[in-house]
């Protein structure tokens, strides 16, 4: 039997063909995922595990340093003092202990922009032993920093853009930008740079005052005496210490151990997102597989029913037929594995050109074979497990049947009613998860969404053939016969357009729904951002640092400010929540912010009164003229009446108040944005003039309205790009299920064909039917997905309402519009091959009977 | 042998040979076979299997390319003919009537009828059609498609359809080769009476001496050669030659 089956494979190659490249193309993806991610985080583990050499024991103010946040300004942290580090010196296991302060530091390039990625652009403290070097960092040109008019910079950043010593460079931390000269270049080898960051050095006073305060750091690395372990210098270390939740204390081992597990953290869950794909891409494979086996098995039907005649047992057919798969599933997976490691490859090398990752071999671990393997040799069998059970059913007396190509026009029945009771099954959750919104309506939604999808895939068969057939008019008025025959084509066997269609759906549902949902998303903030805002101009910082009190004063003066408001975000306890309040400048509010209120005026700000949204009234039960008891950042205790109920926006926060009646209950100001109104509204000159006036300082971004919703709507399109092109493979292996199915179509329908040729359809008209009939399957298929994906991010954007203020579900005709036409161009391609088959076909060859 | 001078030639073959294979696989399935088919006459093919029968009538049709010798319809030499001249020249001139599988199974019945006429992108001629439908007698079964019809309303379907586009000529290769013998005498005589009624040119290949008595004239194949013919046959004349052909393989 086994050998039968071997032989079915050798035979039936050309016809595998498709199937095998659909397995290679999935297990690629899934090996090519592992064996990248793998690599990269080998390649990063290994740039840290020297990272840590020189640390015994790091004592750290986790309080410290720029990434403050507006809560932070409560609380009572306690500080890292030069007294503090003294002690840790003076300890008799200590050998060396360095105290270092750092954080953000931008450096600009001469336009003002910042050099490199927002992330690892760090600023730290060149800390010169007895002998005048830091032994972190190694001067390779010129000196460290040693006042605050200097500057050390790492070779790699100097060398890409162009600095040398001497040189003046502009630099900010989180507030002014300073004019600093280049003192020398050092070399590292902290991963952060080997991974594309950028590190800058000042002397210690400069980084002191930039990032902490005179004479306190953001952590202290001690270096343990040889015979003194980690752990003994931590207990050491730990007495002198102050005892505050801010301070912590870590072991080398301890520090590595974290740092590794971060980096396979990231890489795992980067991992797990492309896995996700893969899994996609092989579910795709299911359909194109289960439909290649239900082909040739149809077209067995006889010799099987001949060896099941001779005696062999169902239990044996199904296992021949399985074997088959099995035999398939693994060669593929095999080449898979192989492909995998040639895109992990190139992929690791791609992303490595840019500098951003650490160089290092390749990681192919033995898991990474196994799972590949495994994964495809499975998917194979479990996608033909119903063709086999199908063949096994095959009569004996099937053999002796005259009629060589059955119809089994089995009745759909069955799997019409089930796939109506999960669509509608599906639906009704949706809606039900809709209706209760929020976090609590996901569960229902994803469960549902997935009903859905099941239910309108086995229901696909019986939708086919009356929209397909509804275009029957259409193709016969433009195509003639080709047109009518590819249409009897297409529906002529509902199961098999159905699942190559809904190979197609898939891809497409997933597009539409990520599309569908991120012009929602940016047709909201659109609305929030234009709507609500009289305001020019829109300037915060990088990094979601707040912007500087001398900055709001600098901006205020600028050339051609008209009204200006900061929103300083604080953090008020309103009744027993904690909530986050912004402050704005009452008086030229309603030059800046339109609010539509729904209840009370804006003027309630002046008389100190709250606005607060929509959402927190109902949930708090408040309405104008409710009064609140609150208590403040500083610890003062007050109450406040409502003054105003505005609709939620994510720009003005869930509450309001004037700066003026927040005046001496802060600890410091945290202003998210400096809204501001300028003379002759958003122009270059007065863009400029805003940028003139912080001093260029690579950290402000200065944004018109127009400007922040390009770089939100440019945020989302690149983030639908990056998926697109991750889903692309789901759609290629769609694809190629197409090209499959005509191609099978083609050779069952050989007779006809010939027939048809005989009687007078020439070679275009016969291409032309088979192409048609691929558009057909095609357009069906993406029309399908698109409705369905449609739906979904309805469903969806259900949920985020709650999270996003005014979102609503807006279709972008033309792009869904042009998924379909993509879809038809999909079914052209995919029928080239297939459609020169049929119309090289020998016509006697065709003809003759066996 | 011909003695009418009126009969014109629907198509002729002239020194018509074709060569299959090379080498050890050389087969000459005809060999300089020159014969001509009668307008308005019923032509019967027989001979022994493996004689020819088909290869002729495929080579007559443009379905094949001869090796060497000319084939002609009407007034149109074949040979040197592209594939778009043949097909359109298939589909305009010539009707098939194949042993099985002659319909699409997704067409009605009437749709198979005017399949040819279809593609053509042509009008059928309505009263034509009708009669052809009721001579064939399948009024009642227009809606049907192939696989809820019987085999002989089949092959009536078939022959329908090669009538309807009123062609120069018909090959039917063994119409009747997959009948019982009451549905063969019904398309038989429904072939004979489409030459006798509607002056229709119809060459068939058989083996049944009764299928071929319905014929105005046998002609005889043996190693791709024609040996015999036979004009108004009757089905025990024609028993008798094929007979004689017989003794005289076995014993040569
Ligand atoms: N495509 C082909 N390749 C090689 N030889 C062929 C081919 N087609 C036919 N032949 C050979 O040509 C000869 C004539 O074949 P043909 O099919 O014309 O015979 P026939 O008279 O129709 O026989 P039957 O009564 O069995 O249908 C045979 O010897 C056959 O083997
Ligand atoms: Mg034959």
């Amino acid at each position: 039997m086994f050998k039968t089956a071997l032989r079915n494979v050798l035979s039936h190659k050309g016809r595998l063909l498709m199937t095998m490249l659909a397995v290679v193309l999935g297990t690629a993806f899934v090996a090519g995922t592992l064996v990248f991610s793998d690599s990269v985080s080998t390649a990063l583990k290994n740039s840290l595990s020297h990272n840590y050499d020189k640390v015994s024991v790091r004592v750290e103010n986790t309080a410290a340093g720029n990434d403050r946040r507006a809560e932070d300004n409560n609380s009572g942290a306690k500080p890292l003092t030069d007294a503090t580090l003294r002690q840790i010196q003076a300890l008799p296991g200590t050998a060396s202990a360095v105290g270092t302060v750092g954080g953000f530091a931008g450096i600009s390039d001469p336009n003002g922009n910042l050099i490199g990625g927002r992330g690892d652009t760090q600023g730290s403290n060149w800390s010169p032993g007895a002998d005048g070097t830091d032994s972190r960092y190694p001067m390779a040109q010129g000196a460290g920093p040693t006042s605050s008019t200097q500057v050390a910079i790492d070779q790699r950043t100097a060398q890409k853009n162009g600095f040398k010593v001497g040189d003046s460079v502009r630099i900010a931390a989180n507030g002014p930008v300073m004019q600093l000269t280049v003192s020398g270049l050092f070399t590292s080898d902290d991963p952060k740079l080997s991974s594309g960051g950028s590190l800058v050095l000042f002397d210690t006073a400069t980084a002191q005052k930039l990032y902490t305060a005179p004479g306190q750091y953001g952590w202290i690395d001690a270096l343990a005496k040889p015979g003194t372990s980690q752990v003994a210098l931590e207990q050491q270390v730990g007495q002198v210490v102050p005892h505050s939740g801010n301070v912590t204390l870590h072991t080398g081992a301890q520090l590595t151990a974290d740092a590794k597990q971060q980096v396979e953290d990231g890489s795992s869950s980067m991992k797990t997102a492309l896995l996700f794909f893969a899994g996609i891409a092989l579910f795709v494979g299911i359909f194109l597989i289960s439909n290649t086996f239900t082909m040739l098995i149809a077209q067995r039907t006889r010799e099987l029913a001949l060896m099941r005649a001779l005696g062999a047992s169902r239990k044996q057919v199904r296992r021949s037929v399985l074997f088959e798969a099995l035999v398939v599933g693994f060669t593929a997976s095999v080449v898979g594995l192989g492909a995998g490691i040639g895109i992990g490859a190139g992929l690791k090398a791609w992303a490595g050109s840019g500098g951003n990752i650490p160089s290092g071999g390749l990681t192919v671990t033995p898991s990474t074979a196994l799972i590949t393997i495994a994964v495809g040799t499975v998917v194979t069998a479990l996608a033909a497990l119903f063709p086999a059970l199908r063949a096994s059913r095959v009569p004996p007396v099937a053999a002796m049947s005259s009629n060589d190509q059955p119809v089994s026009q089995k009745s759909l029945i069955v799997r019409n009613t089930i796939g109506f009771v999960l669509t509608g099954l599906g639906v009704a959750v949706v809606l039900m998860g809709v209706s209760q919104g929020g976090s609590s309506g996901r569960m229902p939604v994803a469960l549902g969404a997935m009903l859905v999808m099941l239910g309108v895939f086995v229901l696909t068969p019986l939708l086919s053939r009356p929209i397909i057939a509804a275009t029957g008019p259409l193709f016969r008025r433009l195509f003639g016969v080709s047109g009518t025959l590819a249409k009897q084509n297409a529906i002529r066997n509902p199961r098999r357009t159905a699942a190559t269609a809904s190979a197609l759906t898939i891809g497409v549902t997933l597009i539409t729904a990520l599309t569908v949902i991120g012009t929602s998303i940016t047709h909201a903030i659109t609305q929030q951002v234009t709507s609500n805002m009289k305001a020019d101009y829109a300037v915060s910082m990088q990094m979601g640092f707040p912007v500087s009190p001398s900055l709001v004063s600098d901006l205020r003066t600028a050339k051609g400010v008209t009204a200006s408001s900061v929103i300083d975000s604080q953090y008020v306890k309103l009744g027993d929540e904690t909530l986050s309040v912004s402050g704005v400048d009452a008086n030229s509010f309603d030059q800046l912010i339109a609010p539509d209120l729904t209840s009370g005026t804006t003027d309630a700000l002046k008389q100190g009164q709250l606005l607060i949204d929509a959402d927190q009234a109902k949930s708090r039960h408040l309405q104008v003229g409710s009064s609140v008891p609150v208590s403040y950042p500083n610890g003062t205790q007050g109450s406040l009446t409502v003054g105003g109920v505005y609709p939620k926006s994510d720009l003005l926060g869930p509450a309001m108040l004037s700066e003026q009646a927040l005046a001496g209950h802060t600890t410091a100001p945290f202003n998210q944005v400096v809204l501001i109104r300028s003379d002759g509204g958003a122009t270059s000159a007065n863009e400029q003039a805003l940028r003139d006036a912080t001093g260029l300082n690579p950290l402000v971004k200065v944004q018109s309205q127009q400007q922040m919703v390009d770089q939100f709507s440019s945020i989302i399109s690149m983030m639908l790009t990056i998926l697109y092109a991750l889903l692309g493979m789901a759609v290629l292996i769609a694809i190629l299920g197409v090209v499959n199915t005509l191609a099978m179509s083609v050779f069952e329908r050989k007779r006809e064909l010939g027939m048809l040729r005989a009687v007078g359809l020439d070679k275009r008209g016969v291409k032309r039917m088979v192409r048609l009939e691929s558009v057909v399957i095609a357009v069906f298929g993406a029309g399908m997905g698109v409705a369905i994906g449609s739906f979904l991010a309805w469903a969806a954007n259900g949920l985020l309402k709650s999270d996003l203020a005014g979102l609503s579900t807006v279709l972008p005709w033309g792009r869904l519009a042009l998924f379909i036409a993509l879809g038809a161009t999909v079914g052209l391609l995919a029928a080239l091959w297939p459609a020169r088959r049929a119309a090289r076909l020998d016509i006697l060859g065709a003809i003759k009977t066996d | 042998m011909t003695t009418t001078a009126l009969r014109t030639a629907a198509a002729r073959a002239s020194d018509l040979t074709k060569v299959y294979g090379a080498g050890d696989t050389r087969v000459t399935a005809l060999d300089h076979v020159s014969v001509e088919f009668y307008r308005g006459e019923f032509t019967a093919i027989m001979g022994p299997s493996g004689s020819g029968k088909s290869t002729l009538m495929h080579c007559m049709a443009g379905l094949d390319a001869v090796s060497s010798g000319s084939a002609t319809i009407g007034d149109v030499e074949l040979n040197g003919l592209k594939d778009k001249a043949l097909t359109k020249l298939r589909r305009d001139q010539i009707g098939f009537v194949f042993q099985a599988f002659n319909l699409l199974p997704t067409l009605t019945a009437l749709e198979n009828i005017t399949l040819p006429m279809d593609i053509a992108g042509r009008k059928a001629d309505r009263a034509w059609l009708d009669r052809v439908i009721a001579t064939v007698g399948l009024a009642d079964r227009l809606s049907h498609r192939p696989s809820q019809l019987s085999g002989g309303q089949q092959q009536r379907v078939a022959c329908a359809r090669a009538l309807a586009s009123r062609p120069e000529i018909i090959f039917a290769d063994e119409p009747t080769g997959n009948l019982d013998s009451r549905s063969g005498a019904e398309i038989l005589s429904f072939l004979r009476s489409s030459v006798r009624e509607l002056g229709q040119t119809i060459v068939m290949v058989t083996h049944d001496p009764v299928a071929a008595s319905y014929a105005d004239r046998v002609v005889f194949l043996a190693d791709g050669r024609i040996v015999d013919e036979l004009q108004s046959p009757t089905a025990d004349g024609v028993l008798d030659r094929m007979r004689r052909f017989d003794a005289k393989g076995r014993t040569s």
